[in-house]
């Protein structure tokens, strides 16, 4: 453990506390082996939102800029939350889904590894 | 009778007159109380006294040279811009490497001089304290020279003018705000590690030799001029930090686990900070004199491998993160900069897709990666610009809890996985880009857990105007952010069609044409 030690007590709420998000709870969402989008992106969305509007809105705003977007078989795709594989349920909210605040959701479309193979 | 002349002191005494002879000890408060810091990170020190100043500069020399530096810089300066320097340089392209620089360098140069001054005040020995002070001294005239040097860019190109603004709130500045942040927030020890030698040896090599070679390949003067006399500075930075860490170590034997530690920790903070600079070298430099992964290879590899076997005889080992940064050396530069050319609406600078002589470059320049991993990506983002759908992506990124760097690092081993690694501290998830990163927030999370990351903040609310609901039906994160950041629209965008660009070429036209 730490080596630091201090001359008083030091006790700091983290800045990202869920309580700092007025109701709402943070998401990150990576599509794996398309690292041209460089990043997962961040939501703050409610607990209550349907999984279907992270698909239908959010992932695909992002990433149907890519070629492989169109050709995902929706069937094939392999969901984690962090590094524990999940399925979602795509009518469920993302509280029932299990998906808690700064959960990264992670999803592989095997056989579409990015642009000429090079997973971006 | 003859004249008796007095001798002059030779150098060693008058550095000791004007070093240790102007301290004493307290009398009517303790030392330990006058100087809390120096005993609270573990650090065991028993004789201020052996601190050997490998320089031994007294404040009479250090006025003497650098006044003397200066009026050359100034002249230098002065000459550049009374010739239109700005007009001199390969291509306006090389523009937005000073843009970057003046918006993080700069700022960071400033917080080294708050950080030596605070050191100054709390390291208990004459000796270093006096070092201490003369750093600070040296990193105000690096922040001053520095934008002077790039001031008279900022007359004829866009995006230069808000850099002190946009220092504590741009999403790529954050991290060399943290470096600093995390830094001047640890004991006067830690921070001597983490400024003295990480910064100065890893950062400024890097920065102040090679990418400032390519400043003068490029035809700039003032940054040449600036870099190079900032650089005889850092090198005695470097032994101040290198001169504090043999200290600790020769002190006493408790003291080597906590330094090896600082070793590792801050080499690693170091290395994620390069990765921009390694992007200005490869991409940002028209006319490149050499590569980011040669520079690594001779700076970090050569020349720094080289300092850890100096320091094994106190049983310090290699940072643990060596091998990953050799592994990563081929990669950081090529995803930095496709990570800058995705976000064309939120940097003061442009971006562009290098041209295909640039691109053969770089396929020699890293023949194991380039071809097989960034160059079909380049060229297909340069096809859909062609066809008018430039990549702008508009999504928030995550970022690392320690570094703050946006994840964009692959996992080692496989370029085409993304590293993630996780920690859960207090019931609450935190994200890092690296087992290093990993591991240095696990052992200081309390640390770490009120990190500053940008987009977080935006979707907390606090980069809106002040009673914005973020509740609200048509809230949407990010709306506000070019205000927030001040950031001119004229700066904004892809390089080809922007106005540097236009003014460029037209007031080159003049100077070559009736």
């Amino acid at each position: 453990m730490t080596m630091l030690k201090t001359l008083a007590p030091y006790e700091v709420k983290s800045r990202d506390a869920v309580e700092n998000y007025k109701g709402r709870q943070l998401l990150y969402v990576n599509w794996e082996r398309h690292r041209m989008f460089s990043r997962p992106f961040v939501l703050a969305l409610p607990p209550e939102t349907p999984f279907s509007v992270i698909i239908d809105q959010y992932m695909t705003d992002c990433f149907s800029y890519h070629p492989d977007w169109k050709q995902i078989d929706w069937n094939t795709v392999v969901w984690q939350n962090g590094n524990t594989p999940f399925t979602p349920d795509r009518n469920k909210s993302l509280k029932e889904n299990g998906i808690g605040h700064k959960d990264l959701i992670r999803f592989r479309t095997p056989g579409l590894d990015g642009i000429a193979g090079t997973g971006y | 009778m003859d004249m008796k002349v007095a001798k002059k002191l030779g150098l060693k005494e008058r550095y000791s007159l004007m070093t240790r002879d102007l301290a004493w000890d307290t009398t009517y408060q303790p030392m330990d109380k006058v100087f809390p810091q120096t005993t609270y990170e573990g650090i065991k020190i028993h004789d201020w006294d052996k601190w050997e100043d490998p320089f031994r500069l007294t404040m009479d020399a250090y006025w003497k040279y650098q006044a003397e530096k200066e009026r050359k810089l100034y002249a230098i300066l002065d000459g550049f811009n009374q010739n239109n320097g700005h007009l001199s340089v390969t291509d306006a392209r090389y523009i937005n490497v000073l843009k970057l620089f003046l918006g993080s360098t700069p700022p960071l140069e400033l917080m080294a001089a708050r950080g030596f001054s605070m050191m100054g005040r709390q390291m208990n020995g004459a000796g270093p304290r006096v070092a201490c002070q003369m750093q600070a001294v040296d990193e105000y005239r690096h922040f001053q020279t520095q934008i002077h040097s790039i001031s008279n860019y900022n007359k004829y190109y866009n995006g230069m003018d808000e850099f002190a603004h946009q220092q504590s709130r741009m999403w790529y500045l954050s991290d060399g705000k943290s470096f600093f942040d995390d830094a001047i927030t640890a004991g006067p020890f830690e921070f001597m590690v983490a400024i003295g030698f990480a910064f100065e040896y890893v950062l400024t090599n890097i920065l102040f030799v090679p990418f400032i070679s390519g400043a003068a390949y490029n035809g700039d003067m003032a940054a040449m001029t600036v870099g190079f006399s900032a650089q005889s500075d850092e090198a005695r930075h470097m032994t101040l930090g290198l001169e504090c860490i043999k200290f600790m170590l020769e002190q006493d034997p408790d003291n080597l686990p906590i330094v090896q530690r600082w070793i590792d920790k801050w080499t690693w903070r170091g290395t994620r900070k390069l990765a921009s600079v390694g992007m200005m070298m490869d991409y940002m430099l028209p006319k490149r004199i050499m590569s980011f992964k040669e520079a690594w290879e001779m700076y970090v590899e050569e020349n720094g491998g080289a300092l850890f076997k100096d320091l094994a005889r106190y049983g310090i080992t290699i940072p643990k993160c060596f091998g990953q940064t050799i592994e990563e050396k081929e990669h950081v530069t090529h995803q930095s900069w496709i990570g800058f050319y995705m976000k064309p609406q939120a940097t003061p600078f442009h971006t562009w897709i290098p041209t295909s002589d640039e691109m053969d470059w770089l396929s020699e320049k890293y023949p194991n990666t380039f071809d097989k991993y960034y160059r079909p990506v380049l060229e297909h983002l340069d096809a859909q610009e062609k066809a008018g759908n430039r990549f702008d992506n508009k999504t928030a990124p995550m970022n690392c809890q320690v570094c703050v760097s946006t994840m964009k690092f692959n996992e080692p081993g496989d370029p085409l996985e993304m590293c993630f690694r996780e920690s859960i501290y207090k019931g609450e998830k935190f994200h890092t880009c690296s087992d290093h990163c990993k591991e240095i927030f696990d052992n200081e999370p309390e640390k770490y857990i009120q990190t500053f990351i940008s987009s977080h903040q935006v979707l907390q609310g606090n980069c809106e105007p002040e009673g914005t609901d973020v509740n609200a039906a048509d809230f949407k994160p990010g709306q506000n952010m070019l205000d927030y950041w001040k950031l001119d629209k004229r700066a904004l965008g892809d390089f080809n069609g922007s106005e540097d660009q236009k003014n460029f070429a037209a007031w080159r036209e003049q100077a070559t044409k009736n």
